[in-house]
This record gives C-alpha cells, sequence and structure tokens, in this order.
C-alpha cells in the first residue's frame, strides 16, 4: 500500500487507509528516533524545500529535521526574505523550484489552495504545511498519532475541540481526519467563530464548552488570535477566557484519563490556564516530537512513492 | 447590401410566435419582401431566426485595461455569441464618468466595432460614491443607464439622489447590489467555503442592498434595475416588490442558473465572481424567477481578466467570467431544452426587455427596425472549446461543456458581422 497521490495536501484528500499507513509508518519512525543513531538513510539523495511564506520556525524545524534525521538535503526559501523576490509569482518561485530537480516542497502559505495550484503545476511532491483556514494536514496526523498512542484506537473516541473553530486549518484538518478514522468530534467556541454549515459536517456544535468537554477522552485547545478582539469577534480577552476557556473545572468534565492537547503556541491564561497547560493530563511535548515522527512519514511515503 | 434569409422558423419574441417564413434586409433595415432584388441569399432551413441578442451588462474593459479586452475584441465576442447591442459598464480606467469618455466608447465603436455599443455612465465621479458624475451631460453624449457596478451605492441618500436625478434624464440606475461589510469575502458562505477555508460572502449581503434599493424605488416612484441577481430570496424581495407595483426589474446571469458554489471546489478560480456562485436550492430559485417572470432579463455580465489575473491563489483572483460566447447556448440548453420555458419567452429577455430597459427601440424583427438578427442552430450538441474564443480574455468555467443553441450567424445594422 502507498499513498494515492503525489502530494499531501490535506486529510479531506486522503482515505481512511492512507491515514492509517501514515500513523502506522509515524509509529515506526519513532523507534528510530528513539534509537541511538537517529539516523535512517531513506531520503538519501533526496532535495527538500521548505518554502514558507508565513513565519512558523516550529513547523518549519519540525520539518528540517526530519528531513535531515533521513538523509535529505534541504534547503529553505523564505517569503521574508530576499530569495522569494517581490512580486514573483507564487507559480514563478515554484517552477524555478521545480527545475531545480526538486522531490518535495514543504509549503506554508497565508491563503487557502495556494499548495493546491503549486502541486497542479510541478513535478514535485508538494506537502502542505498549512493553508490559510484551509488545513494543517501534518499537525492534525501528529495529533492523532498521539491519541492513537495513548487510547489506542481513533475509533469511537469523543474528541472536543475548543477554541477559534473559524479561523483554524488545526481544527478543520483534525475534524475530518478523526472523523474519518471512526472519532466523534464535538466542538465549542465563541458563536461568532464557528463556521459556517458546520451542522453539515460530522462535527457536533455545542453551545457550552462544559458541553463540549463532558466525557470526552481528548479535550483540544485551539489557539486564538487576541488580535481578533479588535474586529468585534468577541468583545475582551477576559470575556473569552470566562467563558471559552479549558479552565481546571471544564477539564474535570472529561474523562478522568482523558489527555489533552493544544497545537502551540499557547496563550496561558485565554486558551487555558498554565495549570491546566502544565497538569498531567496534559501531551503537549509529546505532540511537538510526534511531530518529526509523523513528518518523517510522510516524506517517506511520498518519496517511495516517487521512486516507483 | 440586401440580404435573404430563406426558410428559417422566426421567433418572434414580441408577439411571442414562430413560423417559417423569409427575412429581408434592404439599406441596414428590415423590408417587407415585394419586389425583393437579394445580393445575397443565406438558406436558413432548419434553423432558427431570431432578433439580435441584447446585453444589458457587460465589461469591455476600454479605456485602461486593453491586455484583458478592449472594444474591437470584446465586440467581436459578443458578435460571435449572437449580441449584436451591448451595455458596457464604466468601471474602465479611467472611470467613464464624463461625456468625453461615453463619446470616444461610442466613435471606437462605430469605427471598428463588430455590434452596437451602448454606454453606461458611472452614478458617481470616479465611481467613489461621493459626488454625482455628469449624467445629465453624458445622457446628451448617449448614455443608455448609470451604475457604479463593481460596487455599490453604498451611501442611501447617494443612491436616493442619483436615482431622482438620472429618472430626470429618463435614465435607470443599475444597481449591484452588495453590503460590503458583508462581503467581505471569496465565495459563497457555507459548507463548501468552510470545507475550503475560504472567507465566505453570505446571501445576506446581496439581499440587504435589494430589500434597500426595492424601499426607495418604491418611496420615491422612480425605476430602479438590480444588477446580477444570484439569490432565492433576492427574487422573493422583487416578487413581492413587483406584486406591490413597485418599478422595479432585474437581472441574472447564465452561471447563476447553470452553476452553483459546488464549481470552486479544487480553489478553481474559474468559478470566482461577485456575486459569488450560490448553493443549489438558489440556482434552482433562479430558474424559477426567469420562469415566472420576476427576472426580467438575462444578461452576460461579461468580465474579461487576463490569464494571470485567474491562475493565482484563489483569495487573490479576480472575480468574473467572459460570458458573450456562452450565454445564448448556456440559457437554450438549461432553460428551454430542459422544458422550463419557450424559447420566446427566453428570448424575450435577451432582446424586448433589455431594450426596454434601456429604451431603446430595438430586438424586434418587424419592418422598418435596424436589421439586427441572428441565426442558430437549435437542433445539434456542439462542445465549448475556449481555445476558440475570439475574444482576448478565456476565463470561462464552460470549457468542453456540451451545449445546444450555436450560433451560426449574426447580422447587425445589415451587416454580416459573425459567420460560423
Ligand atoms: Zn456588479
Ligand atoms: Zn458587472
Amino acid at each position: 500500500m502507498q499513498l494515492i497521490s503525489k502530494d499531501l495536501l490535506g486529510l479531506k484528500e486522503l482515505s481512511k487507509e492512507e491515514i492509517s499507513l501514515i500513523l502506522d509508518t509515524a509509529d515506526t519512525m519513532r523507534l528510530v528516533l528513539s534509537a541511538n543513531s537517529k539516523k535512517t538513510s531513506h531520503l538519501q539523495g533526496k532535495s527538500v524545500v521548505t518554502l514558507f511564506y508565513e513565519n512558523s520556525t516550529r513547523t518549519r524545524l519540525s520539518f528540517e529535521m526530519a528531513s535531515k534525521f533521513m538523509g535529505a538535503s534541504s534547503a529553505n526559501i523564505s517569503a521574508s526574505g530576499s530569495s522569494v523576490k517581490k512580486g514573483e509569482s507564487l507559480i514563478d518561485t515554484a517552477r524555478t523550484i521545480d527545475s531545480m530537480a526538486t522531490d518535495i516542497v514543504i509549503m506554508r502559505h497565508q491563503q487557502s489552495g495556494a499548495p493546491h495550484l503549486i502541486a497542479s503545476k510541478i513535478n514535485a511532491s508538494v506537502i502542505n504545511a498549512g493553508d490559510g483556514m484551509n488545513e494543517h494536514p501534518t499537525q492534525a496526523l501528529l495529533d492523532m498519532m498521539t491519541i492513537r498512542k495513548h487510547k489506542g484506537t481513533l475509533e469511537g473516541l469523543k474528541v472536543a475541540i475548543v477554541g477559534d473553530l473559524l479561523h483554524s486549518r488545526v481544527a478543520r484538518s483534525n475534524l475530518w481526519g478523526l472523523s474519518k478514522m471512526g472519532a466523534q468530534v464535538y466542538l465549542a467556541g465563541p458563536a461568532t467563530m464557528v463556521p459556517p454549515g458546520i451542522e453539515r459536517t460530522p462535527a457536533i456544535l455545542c453551545s457550552k464548552v462544559e458541553d463540549a468537554v463532558k466525557d470526552a477522552d481528548v479535550v483540544m485547545g485551539l489557539r486564538v488570535q487576541l488580535e481578533r478582539q479588535q474586529s468585534g469577534l468577541f468583545p475582551s480577552v477576559s470575556e473569552y477566557a470566562r467563558f471559552f476557556s479549558i479552565s481546571e473545572d471544564v477539564l474535570k468534565m472529561a474523562k478522568s484519563d482523558a489527555i489533552l492537547m493544544h497545537p502551540g503556541p499557547c496563550n496561558h491564561g485565554v486558551e487555558m490556564p498554565t495549570a491546566v497547560y502544565d497538569s498531567p493530563q496534559s501531551v503537549i511535548n509529546e505532540q511537538v516530537s510526534n511531530g518529526v515522527a509523523v513528518r518523517m512519514a510522510v516524506l517517506y511515503l511520498l518519496t517511495s512513492r516517487r521512486n516507483q | 447590401m440586401r440580404i435573404l434569409i430563406k426558410n428559417g422558423l422566426v421567433i418572434d419574441p414580441v408577439k411571442q410566435s414562430r413560423e417559417i417564413r423569409n427575412i429581408y434586409i434592404e439599406n441596414g433595415i428590415f423590408v417587407s419582401g415585394n419586389g425583393f432584388v437579394t445580393d445575397r441569399e443565406i438558406d436558413a432551413e432548419g434553423k432558427a431566426v431570431m432578433p439580435g441578442l441584447i446585453d444589458a451588462h457587460c465589461h469591455l474593459r476600454e479605456p485602461g485595461f486593453e491586455y484583458r479586452e478592449d472594444i474591437v475584441s470584446g465586440t467581436r465576442s459578443a458578435a460571435r455569441g449572437g449580441f449584436t447591442t451591448i451595455a458596457c459598464m464604466p468601471n474602465t480606467s479611467p472611470v467613464c464618468d464624463n461625456a468625453a469618455i461615453v463619446e470616444y466608447i461610442i466613435h471606437k465603436a462605430e469605427e471598428q466595432g463588430s455590434c452596437r455599443v451602448l454606454p453606461i455612465g458611472a452614478v458617481t465621479k470616479g465611481q467613489k460614491g461621493s459626488e454625482l458624475a455628469e449624467i445629465g451631460l453624458m445622457a446628451e453624449a448617449g448614455i443608455v443607464a448609470v451604475s457604479d457596478d463593481g460596487r455599490p451605492v453604498e451611501q442611501s441618500d447617494m443612491m436616493r439622489k442619483a436615482m431622482i436625478y438620472a429618472n430626470q434624464f429618463g435614465l435607470r440606475v443599475i444597481s449591484h447590489c452588495e453590503d460590503m461589510s458583508l462581503a467581505d469575502g471569496h465565495m459563497n458562505e457555507g459548507i463548501v467555503s468552510t470545507e475550503l477555508g475560504l472567507k465566505g460572502i453570505p446571501a445576506a449581503a446581496e439581499e440587504i442592498m435589494v430589500a434597500r434599493d426595492i424601499i426607495l424605488s418604491e418611496y420615491l416612484n422612480i425605476p430602479i434595475h438590480l444588477a446580477h441577481l444570484s439569490t432565492a430570496r433576492s427574487i422573493d424581495l422583487v416578487r413581492m416588490a413587483k406584486d406591490r407595483g413597485v418599478p422595479v426589474t432585474c437581472e441574472t446571469c447564465p452561471h447563476y442558473f447553470t452553476l452553483n458554489e459546488e464549481a470552486v471546489r479544487g480553489f478553481n478560480t474559474m468559478a470566482k465572481m461577485n456575486p459569488p456562485l450560490r448553493p443549489e436550492s438558489d440556482r434552482e430559485a433562479i430558474i424559477a424567477g426567469l420562469v415566472d417572470g420576476t427576472i426580467d432579463i438575462i444578461a452576460t455580465d461579461h468580465a474579461p481578466h487576463h490569464a494571470d489575473e485567474k491562475e493565482i491563489e484563489f483569495a487573490l483572483a479576480n472575480n468574473g467570467i467572459v460570458g458573450f460566447e456562452t450565454a445564448f447556448a448556456l440559457a437554450y440548453t438549461w432553460l428551454v431544452r430542459s422544458g422550463r420555458m419557450s424559447l420566446e419567452k427566453m428570448l424575450a429577455k435577451f432582446t424586448t426587455d433589455p431594450a426596454k430597459i434601456l429604451g431603446q427601440k430595438l430586438g424586434t424583427i418587424d419592418s422598418g427596425s435596424p436589421a439586427d438578427l441572428i441565426i442558430a442552430d437549435l437542433e445539434n450538441s456542439f462542445v465549448f472549446d475556449k481555445k476558440q474564443i475570439v475574444g482576448k480574455a478565456k476565463n470561462t468555467p464552460y470549457d468542453g461543456f456540451e451545449l445546444y443553441g450555436k450560433i451560426v450567424m449574426t447580422v447587425q445594422g445589415g451587416k454580416i458581422r459573425y459567420e460560423a
């Protein structure tokens, strides 16, 4: 079994079998990572380019470590630096990269669909490292990997996702992915930050955070950009924290063995208090290390598909 | 030149009738056939012969955006689509907000164009929404309506003044209905926008302005024409207003009754327009509005763009599609061939009704009228190929569609403007 598409654009586009394949491969990569050498040669001779139009040191580093551990040569192009010429179109940039015999382009862009546009124009495989409000597939995959490790399965779990649902590509990717894997996603957040038509997705929307979290196996907080207050989406940070944060009391409503997650970086005291973030239920640090394993798995699967 | 068009099935949108008969053209007008000697005889047997189509809403991009389209290429494209008269919107650069530009457009079209061009003047100077444009002077120069299309007249007070003033010169305002504060998005707001992670534009952004304009029209008892309606509630609002006798007219475009928001999936920028493509239920309501007469006319909103303006990130891509060369076939295929309405009724929405709204004595085949007509093949299907578009821009979502109603000849002012 291998991945069907040359690209990883989103979990919307993946089948249940493909998601399982990535998660199984990631589990193996985790073993490799915990071994002493930390190196494999799966990507020997491959060239990987990270093309980031939005700053995200965490995600970029995670991908770069993954490629390095597997022996790929990697280059970084950031749009804020001089590498991308002003006014150069996305397609021109991607074609240039493609002409340098690049195997994989890892792309982050502020516009939904930008990686899809590039993927249709170049030979290299494109990994979506976050596009606008659309998807962040490797984040959701590492979330699923983390959940699966703790719960043994994704099937039948209750997963509560809390926060700014509207702007969150992490929420969307998790919603599509978890639902495909048989988990039931519950959502809660300010009503002004609920995406339209959510009732037509597999998710169940709750008006209170407590209702979403009650008896949950997994509680996931989402980052809220505090500047959104200025566009009228919520009245104040303190009011947001009062009604929409995952407080200790809220977390108590979940199952006693529930795990707590957050894609980071977290606004402490807003999305959740520090005490919750640091609580024994929190698996947030583990998410980060699983991120490297998932990205190794994706790089491995896409390159082995290319080799055939 | 004298032209005889023989044995065609002549469709008359005025009399709402059809008969096989001959058509005679002399000195640019339709004449009766007594003692007619012809220079050219055209056999239209098995084909439909109809008045030339009138488009009350298009964008020719000249002056200022000739890299997208110009008057020569735009009118050539119109002629291929069966249009003999087109009304072009003023959002050019500079904006068509004064008599000199009106005269330029008319002159250029007469000299070099392939159909009649009727300019629409801006409502406000520079389409900025704050001061009235010289509507009277533009009326003298030949505009047929005023509009700030591309954007709404946001201030209700400015809209009211514009309606009153334009009405004094026998013109109506064509309103681009959009509440800008709600329209900060890139496609219809709903499940598809959520699934694609694109910012949505709710139907309410259109409907709020439709309601406002109807209220102003009713209060002032002055006609208003609403451009490119796309939602069920917009149509309901117009239907109720018409029942009360409000002098409101409206248009839709072929894309709103042939496509729905699903066309955007895959971040397809060819399906990006303003107003956006709506859900299937709205598409159905647009057809119902056309069938029951709530929607007066079908306009193209022909909006040419350069390939570079469409082959980019979805949110950054320009709104709009080219429309001339598909409009008739789309309407014929979706409305007539599907059995929803008669050809005569559909044709009136492309001819007599836009003529009325623009105050023109056009769209008929009566003797003495300008000889504008088209011949179409209604029997055989064809596959639309965007590579064959004769306009400069090829931004269409209909490439590869199988359609009926191919235009085989366009005659305008007694001249053959297009021949397949
Ligand atoms: Zn408009
Ligand atoms: Zn327009």
